[in-house]
């Protein structure tokens, strides 16, 4: 495992390339959702529930219809067909039928010609509610005699998750210590900065649909569209434009964007939707509010013996992706070190909140704090160093984790001693000075989730290469650009697979009318498997290229050398420009489209030893290693972040400029968990759905975050490579608070780490345990 | 009610008839047609839809439409030249002070009217000149980045 060796001919890979998109961005020319606009447009709005819990006697919507400007006004009668993004668990509707199961949950929506009539016209719809008991928390709704949200689920738990693999009693009597602790995290949401945006066109005539929506996953849009307008596939049209962040808020189907759709069709135009920013954060689909009890065991030189994780989540009032989230924050206890006994329970719990979803780091978040926070407690307590714990732990790959995921790559050890030397840890721990402190955490992440939701089939991903008389090459995508760089990735793989320059490769993502089809931008996919893909489709052009020089330059395909730009038949031939071998390769077929897919490995598909098993399996895993240094002010309880370092093996790092960026942003982002961000409700109702009350931080709260590239290539990753954009967000939380507690002595539980949180806790620091 | 709005935009100049009650922000959108400028928040709180008014970063959400009557209002289409990138565009760029890009146009408005004021400024000045500027993606370390390229190159 060491840095990899450069590329023979690698004229785009590995170098820092700004992105392909970029000068749109910074133009104002690029186009996202609510930027468009037609002459003849409705705009729309969405009724909300006032209350968290209620069945729907009646609504009444003659006198909003009646009125002047009103072009269509849905409710749930408009809507037959639930939807969701797991085929086993859809259990929502685009516009709430009969009950609501949470407070801000779309009753009606309206299409006026302006925005003035919209609201005139929700005021006039009359809704009859029974109100019901509702409860806010998991552990409320597992209580006896709670209120039952889904008859289908009468004990209020989505889903169960229970196993045990090694002989865990063993591997506590064979500790030297033992702790347990409860940790705690806040509900977080990913705030993407671009406000929920759909643009549906209805075209009467053809009974035809089309929609710009931001989203991440275009192609699981098109699936919920045709399902619940229970349309034809084939008349639908999705393209995503440009998008202001995801973040896995948008990597399901959202009500809103069905719901212009509904009012498209029915209003026979074009309707523009455009969420608040209060809306966006009641559509949700955060990180859920987390309870984690651990228990871990740890012998004198560093091994960890035994884990028990039982974890609890408030899943909200639907199901979204809480099987799969609830799945993750147990499987992926596995994949960072060498665990011999495990035991998981982990159990997601509808409540009547908005429903969490995906959020970066799907389902390892949490638990990752949980544990990290644990092991520096424990090593604390065993007097070793937290690097040496760590490095007693090492997988070694390729290996299978005792739940069968495969690790083909490591490089946890080179992300550690990267960590360790850049931050000057050996040197500097202990001598910083009273407020001030060092913590250090290591975290991991999936490259794609190997097992597909929507089996069909199919591969993993498709891109298609087209050439044309011009000589430019169209590579068309599914793959949706959210900003982490995916068209510039991709255009990357082809331009060095050919040996061409980037600038001949021309990106069209995400439209479904013109792009294969493409599972979406989750879950870290799309540079591992569509990456892929590209290679593949850029090798069977310039296979094609190759033969048509040969005609040309009548010699067998073996003889001719590709030059990338150029095609000759041994160095003194004068050889094909690319134009040439384009008009060569055009000759008596015109216009071309090769096609290149990917696959995964049935190896990566994840274990069977327990119901729901294979959630986890990846072709690859990502590893980080991360310091935090903190300044802390024991007085007021404020913590200043002073810098960390954070070092990622991504293979391969194909775009070393997006591969910082990335990680700086995950870093980020889980700085902003660890310290001040909380999505809050009082009896249902949010009181953090704004920016001011839900603290995302600014450019003032941010520090220094220094990148080190760590490359343990891939066997099967394009080029080598792995993801990046999500694997070090999870080990800042733990980082952060093992900071606090070299600083301060106490260790911080629960998250985020306010002032006020920090101060509670000094308080209450002599009657608490201190390490 | 409505009035004759008067005012030059991006060096031009125009004029509108304008409700009353219509914000900068729809009155630059909706009307002129110039989507750069963002909304991100429900007023005031993310900085996605500064502009330049006179030369000074206002929050074009919290800005009546009305109130730049006969004055210079810039948003981030006028900043380029020659179909070229302005400097700050090219710093935000190359640097990869964008990803997603939605909080960039504000973000470069921000920066320009502190460049304008501030032409060599220290870290501490970038950040204090961005503070009302929520980006999501970066972590704003390349931001800092992209701000610092573009002033040197200014200068240069
Ligand atoms: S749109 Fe957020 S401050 Fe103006
Ligand atoms: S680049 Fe996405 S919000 Fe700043």
């Amino acid at each position: 495992m060491s840095v990899a060796e450069s590329l023979p001919n690698s004229a785009t890979i590995g170098v820092p390339q700004p992105l392909v998109d970029g000068p749109e961005k910074v133009t104002g020319r690029a186009k996202f959702s609510a930027d468009f606009q037609a002459a003849d447009q409705c705009l729309g709005r969405v009724l909300r529930s006032p209350h968290a819990h209620a069945r729907i006697l009646s609504i009444d919507t003659s006198a909003a219809e009646a009125m002047a400007g009103v072009d269509a006004v849905v409710t749930g009668a408009d809507v037959a067909a639930s939807y969701g993004v797991l085929p086993i668990a859809m259990n929502e509707y685009a516009i709430a039928r009969d009950r609501v199961r949470y407070r801000g949950e779309p009753v009606a929506a309206v299409a006026a010609c302006d925005a003035q009539t919209a609201e005139a016209a929700l005021r006039a719809i009359r809704v009859e509610y029974e109100v019901l008991p509702a409860q806010f928390h998991a552990a409320d709704s597992l209580r006896d005699g709670a209120a039952v949200l889904h008859e289908e689920k009468p004990d209020n738990v989505e889903r169960r998750v229970d196993f045990e693999l090694g002989d865990v009693d063993a591997g506590f009597a064979e500790a030297d210590l033992v702790l347990e602790r409860e940790f705690f995290n806040a509900e977080v949401c990913q705030v993407q900065m671009e406000p929920h945006a759909t643009f549906a066109e209805w075209d009467g005539e053809r009974e035809e649909l089309t929609v710009h929506t931001c989203t991440q996953v275009p192609f699981y849009v098109h699936l919920m569209l045709a399902r619940t307008l229970e349309m034809e596939k084939s008349r639908i049209r999705v393209v995503k434009p440009h998008i202001g962040g995801g973040f896995g808020c948008r990597t399901e189907t959202l009500n809103v964007e069905l719901i212009a759709a509904l009012l498209a069709r029915k209003a026979g135009g074009t309707v523009r939707l455009i969420s608040n920013r209060e809306e966006t954060f009641i559509t949700h689909r955060g990180r859920p509010e987390t309870t984690t009890k651990l228990k871990m065991g740890l012998a004198k030189d560093g091994r960890i013996t035994a884990v028990v994780c039982e974890t609890l989540q408030r899943g909200g009032a639907y199901s979204g992706y809480g099987i799969v989230t609830i799945l993750y924050a147990g499987s992926l206890l596995y994949g960072l070190y060498t665990l011999p006994a495990v035991r998981y329970l982990g159990q997601r719990v509808l409540t009547n909140t908005p429903p969490c979803g995906a959020f970066r780091g799907h389902g390892t978040v949490n638990t990752r704090f949980a544990f990290e926070s644990l092991l520096d407690e424990l090593a604390a307590g065993l007097d070793l160093d937290p690097f040496a714990v760590r490095r007693a732990n090492l997988l070694t790959a390729p290996t299978m984790t005792e739940n069968d995921l495969l690790v083909n790559s490591y490089g946890l050890d080179e992300c550690l001693d990267w960590a360790e030397r850049a931050s000057g840890w050996r040197e500097r721990k202990g001598t910083l000075g009273p407020g001030r402190g060092l913590g250090m955490a290591c975290s991991h992440y999936v490259s794609g989730a190997s097992k597909p939701k929507h089996w069909t089939g199919e591969p993993h991903a498709t891109v298609n290469l087209k050439l044309d008389f011009d000589g430019s090459i169209t590579l068309l995508t599914g793959a949706a650009e959210i900003g982490q760089g995916s068209s510039t990735v991709l255009a990357q793989c082809a331009a060095e697979t050919l040996g061409v320059d980037m600038s001949r490769i021309r990106v069209v993502a995400s439209d479904s009318r013109l792009t294969p089809k493409d599972n979406g931008s989750y879950s870290s996919r799309v540079t591992y498997m569509v990456g892929n893909a590209a290679i593949d489709a850029a090798e069977n052009l310039k296979a094609v290229l190759i033969e048509a020089a040969a005609r040309k330059l009548e010699a067998t395909p073996e003889e001719i050398e590709c030059l990338g730009e150029s095609f000759r038949r041994g160095s003194q031939d004068q050889g094909l420009s690319f134009e040439q071998a384009t008009a060569a390769a055009l000759e008596g077929t015109g216009t071309l489209t090769v096609k290149g897919v990917f696959e995964t490995r049935p190896e990566s598909w994840g274990g069977k030893k327990y119901r729901g098993a294979a959630i986890g399996g990846t072709m690859a895993f990502s590893y980080a290693a991360q310091v935090v240094e903190v300044a802390v002010d024991a007085d007021t309880g404020e913590i200043e972040v002073v810098k960390v370092w954070v070092a990622h093996d991504c293979g391969r790092a194909l775009n070393p400029l997006a591969v910082e960026g990335q990680v700086q942003g995950s870093v980020w982002m889980g700085l902003g968990q660890a310290m001040t961000e909380e999505t809050r409700f009082h009896d249902g109702l949010p009181i953090t759905a704004n920016m001011l009350d839900y603290r995302v931080p600014t450019i003032l709260d941010s520090p220094p975050i220094e990148v080190g590239i760590v490359e343990a290539r891939d066997p099967y990753g394009p080029f080598g490579a792995k993801e990046a954009g999500e694997g070090s967000l999870s080990g800042f939380l733990p980082a952060l608070t093992a900071a606090v507690a070299d600083a301060l002595g106490v260790r911080a539980d629960a998250l985020p780490l306010t002032p006020e949180r920090l101060l509670e806790l000094l308080e209450d620091a002599p009657k608490r345990r201190r390490h | 009610m409505k009035s004759v709005l008067s005012l030059r935009l991006n060096e031009r100049a125009r004029d509108d008839v304008v409700a009353d009650n219509l914000l900068l922000v729809d009155y630059l959108r909706e009307a002129c047609g110039l989507t750069g400028t963002k909304i991100g928040c429900d007023g005031g709180e993310c900085g996605a839809c500064t502009v330049l008014v006179d030369g000074q970063p206002r929050h074009s959400c919290l800005t009546l439409a009305a109130q730049v009557q006969g004055a210079h209002v810039e948003t981030v289409e006028g900043l380029g030249a020659n179909g070229r990138m302005g400097a700050l565009q090219r710093g935000f760029h190359e640097k990869l002070g964008a990803q997603c890009g939605f909080c960039t146009p504000g973000m470069i408005m921000a920066a320009e009217g502190l460049l304008r004021a501030n032409p060599d400024p220290s870290d501490a000045e970038i950040q204090a000149g961005l503070a009302a500027n929520i980006c999501r993606c970066t972590g704003y370390v390349k931001i800092i980045e992209a701000v610092r390229q573009a002033a040197t190159e200014s200068r240069t």
